[in-house]
């Protein structure tokens, strides 16, 4: 492995890693305001639990989305300094008003953790709103620094130099919006599925089913709308993509020549070498009318492209591929559920729904990661489209491999950690919820 | 106008990342230096008195970084390249303690993994203290070469040199002390009282030997560090500071005052600090070819700084008020 290939996977995996964490840090902190919510207006014991169970998980959670962000930031520099030397002054204004909403986060989530019999309940409740919007903003902050990447705006670039650079004209740049919204209804509906999985999981066990469905309905309820609007962004995504990047676009649906009109291909195996696809469903016309919204617009195909501007064609093509695929059938899931809510029909009857969802477990996360490998492989080679190549940025220490793998290793440690102690804390939820108050 | 109000919000959390943070790592060092029999008492104390602002001591860091590399991008890219490996290092051992601390508290079933989670966090907060301070020392050293060939003089140079491994000792006592003498207000019982004495000053005389020792290694290193604190007013008044402030605090922790030592500690060791960097303020790197990287010469455009400062002081007016009331929530109910 070269150093720079181990510099773009070592970022890749740190980006891979704490988005998971992130997203749940995002997302969770809803889930437990409904339920906090409930128990302070019903006063049924089994809300407090509810919460709380979910709190102790979050704060494991949290802790480490915080060391990877932490490590993200420096990570960028390390990895990357040619890159930040240029782009952190014109980019840096999210990231600066990141810190504060991090900041309010972190205090919130210390007031909301430690505060149970301490603060007065609707003040205590306030607090863990507070950290999930000020989450929710962190999250929609970062995006638009990615977007910025994407689509550069807020300064003129002039023989090299980056002159006049208005940092708030770079953070409201073109992406920002379609990728925030975008990716905040993956955050729920990621974390929304993985959640109310591993409860339907527990209600088949038939372990404390009573608790489960009751934590299985508010996270069903937030997956599921997120699921239902999730095509619709997308949809605009697409859009936006075919205007702003249409190297991104064309490498998505590996769409080597220029059509008019242009068909969508469902599935298909890539040759990169011959430049084939083969085995793909045609769709006519469609590509045409996601990415123009009429059925007889020309696309650009790569052909149109220099050959040195090519991303990776076949991991974008496929990684999109994956994300439609796994959006369409979470779309369906969440149909079916309303369907059943609309009927009034008993959950805990429909063994197959449930089964269902816990099929669904971690479809929602390879959605995400796989729509992040769209936008960033699709992005190559260059590091600011079409201003600096990802290979001019990279560090000139050499033996990046070595980082490569340690880092590589830290983080599977952790992630084996982590889902060894998320069992443990549902595995005791019977034991621990007996007896309530001798939490923290 | 607004480069100072960044300068100055960059020095703040600096300093505060040196002062909570090495609190808070000083807990992990002080635990790794306290016998088997007495550790899970330490641990009891310490969570409390950690538990619930850890998230925000550490944001300090973070906040320092985005200053830096929004509004300082030279200095922060400069420090990523020649000094990548000591920056790894510290971020492992931030990693490590920072997810063992959280996870021992969490893990809903305390077995033998605890044994694990307690060793990480020791070895770790250890690790994270002492490259902390060979970072800083590496900062003012004058070794980092941005003109070497090799990898050796680029990459390890830098840091791994007498005066940046002395530094990084020094900085270990230094958080052990701040968090003994932290420690000492947090506790009732007389017993651990008087062992989280014993370990202040176990920790004071280290800091003073291994203050020695900086000095020794600045002069190997032909480092004017004597001229930066004895010659210049500011140096010097600031170090009579901290040793009149050294001795006040062992004065009232003899009559029994416990909470005022904390702020005595914290000035000491702000003391210190203003101590070795005002003289070559606003340098803050200084490179093997003589010259240095100021904050004020590579500040970014003028749009940036102006939008950072902004930012904030708009962060600032939305966080303290919130902040102090964390922190005066969870001292109150100690009372
Ligand atoms: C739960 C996750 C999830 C699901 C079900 C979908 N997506 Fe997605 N998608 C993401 C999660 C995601 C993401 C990880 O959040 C990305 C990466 C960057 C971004 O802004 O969102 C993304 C990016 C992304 C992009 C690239 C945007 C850019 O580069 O600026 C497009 C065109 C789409 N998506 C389109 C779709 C369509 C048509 C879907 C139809 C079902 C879809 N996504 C479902
Ligand atoms: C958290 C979700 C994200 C994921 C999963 C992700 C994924 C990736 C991947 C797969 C690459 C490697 C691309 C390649 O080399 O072929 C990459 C590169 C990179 N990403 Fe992201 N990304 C995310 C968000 C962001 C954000 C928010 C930023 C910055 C603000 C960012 C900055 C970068 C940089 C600087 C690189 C390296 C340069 C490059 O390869 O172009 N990423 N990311
Ligand atoms: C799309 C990508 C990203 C999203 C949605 C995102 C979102 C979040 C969220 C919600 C948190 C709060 C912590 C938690 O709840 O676990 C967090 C933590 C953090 N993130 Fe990210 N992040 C992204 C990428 C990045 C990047 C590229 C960086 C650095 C350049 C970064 C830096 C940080 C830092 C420093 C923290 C720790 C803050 C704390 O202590 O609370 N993040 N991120």
């Amino acid at each position: 492995m070269d150093d720079f290939i181990a510099a773009r996977s070592q970022m890749a995996l740190s980006l891979g890693f704490h988005i998971i964490f992130s997203c749940i840090g995002m997302v969770m902190p809803f889930f437990m305001a409904v339920s906090h919510y409930k128990w302070l207006k019903t006063g049924e014991e089994v809300y407090k639990n509810l919460t709380k169970a979910w709190s102790k998980g979050v704060a494991i959670f949290f802790a480490t989305g915080a060391v990877s962000g932490t490590m993200l930031s420096f990570e960028l520099g390390l990895l990357w300094p040619k890159f930040m030397d240029h782009a952190g002054p014109i980019f840096g204004m999210p990231f600066s008003l990141e810190g504060t909403a991090f900041f309010i986060e972190a205090i919130a989530l210390g007031f909301f953790l430690y505060g149970w019999n301490k603060l007065n309940r609707w003040f205590h409740w306030f607090t863990g709103m507070v950290v999930g919007v000020s989450g929710l903003a962190s999250g929609i902050l970062v995006v638009a620094a990615n977007a910025w990447m994407n689509s550069p705006a807020g300064f003129d670039f002039v023989n090299g130099q980056y002159l006049n650079i208005d940092p708030i004209q770079a953070m409201f740049n073109k992406a920002w919006f379609t990728q925030a919204l975008h990716m905040c209804l993956a955050a729920f509906t990621a974390t929304g599925f993985a959640v109310a999985g591993v409860h339907a999981l527990m209600i088949l066990r038939n372990r404390n089913a009573y608790f489960h469905l009751k934590a299985f309905k508010i996270a069903a309820v937030f997956a599921c709308i997120a699921a239902l609007l999730q095509p619709l962004s997308g949809d605009i995504s697409a859009k936006d993509v075919a205007k702003r990047q249409p190297a991104k676009l064309a490498a998505m649906e590996a769409l080597y020549k220029t059509e008019k009109p242009a068909p969508l291909l469902v599935g298909g195996i890539v040759n990169e070498k011959d430049k084939t696809v083969t085995g793909a469903i045609k769709i006519p016309g469609a590509l045409s009318f996601l990415a123009h919204g009429n059925f007889n617009a020309e696309v650009r195909g790569l052909d149109q492209i220099p050959e040195n501007d090519h991303p990776p064609v076949a991991i974008t093509h496929y990684a999109f591929q994956i994300m439609v695929g796994i959006g369409t059938l979470l779309l369906l899931i969440s149909l079916i559920y309303f369907f059943i809510l609309f009927k009034k029909k008993s959950l805990t009857e429909k063994r197959w729904l449930l089964k269902l969802f816990v099929f669904a477990i971690p479809l929602g996360y390879l959605a995400l990661e796989a729509g992040w490998v769209v936008t960033e492989v699709g992005r190559q080679p260059w590091i600011i489209y079409g201003i600096m190549r990802t290979q001019d940025a990279v560090t000139p220490m050499p033996g990046i491999t070595y980082s490569f793998y340690i880092f590589s290793a830290i983080y599977v440690s952790l992630s084996i950690i982590v889902t060894f102690l998320l069992y443990r804390q549902i595995k005791m939820v019977p034991v621990l919820y007996h007896k309530t108050d001798q939490l923290i | 106008m607004m480069k100072d109000v960044v300068i100055t919000f960059l020095c703040m959390a600096i300093l505060l990342y040196f002062l909570l943070g090495g609190a808070d790592f000083g807990a992990g060092i002080i635990e790794l230096f306290t016998s088997t029999k007495n550790r899970s008492r330490t641990r009891k104390t310490m969570y409390h008195a950690i538990g619930p602002v850890w998230e925000a001591n550490h944001m300090w860091l973070i906040i320092a970084i985005v200053i830096l590399f929004v509004g300082f991008p030279f200095i922060y890219t400069t420090m990523s390249v020649y000094l990548h490996i000591p920056l790894a290092i510290m971020l492992i051992g931030i990693i490590a303690r920072g997810t063992a601390f959280v996870f021992r508290h969490y893990d809903a079933v305390k077995d033998d993994m605890q044994w694990l989670y307690n060793r990480i966090f020791r070895y770790s907060s250890f690790i994270t203290a002492l490259f902390l301070g060979i970072i800083a020392g590496s900062l003012i050293s004058g070794h980092i070469d941005t003109q070497a060939t090799d990898f050796y003089a680029a990459y390890i140079s830098g840091w791994l040199n007498w005066f940046s491994v002395a530094v990084g000792f020094f900085t270990v006592a230094l958080c052990g002390f701040l968090a003994a003498i932290y420690l000492i207000g947090e506790t009732k019982e007389e017993h651990d009282k008087r062992r989280f004495i014993k370990k202040a000053e176990l920790m004071n005389i280290a800091a003073v030997v291994f203050g020695a020792m900086v000095f020794m290694a600045a002069q190997r290193d032909q480092i004017p560090l004597i001229d930066w604190v004895f010659k210049s007013n500011v140096g010097l008044s600031a170090i009579i500071l901290a040793s009149l402030s050294l001795v006040l605090l062992w004065y009232l922790l003899i009559k029994g005052k416990t909470k005022i030592l904390r702020v005595l500690a914290g000035f000491q060791v702000t003391m210190i600090l203003l101590a070795i960097s005002y003289a070559h303020f606003p340098n803050f790197i200084r490179l093997k070819s003589g010259n240095a990287i100021s904050l004020l010469e590579t500040a970014g455009p003028e749009k940036t700084i102006y939008s950072l400062g902004l930012a904030l002081l708009l962060g600032s007016v939305l966080i303290l008020p919130f902040l102090g009331y964390l922190f005066y929530k969870f001292q109150k109910k100690e009372e």
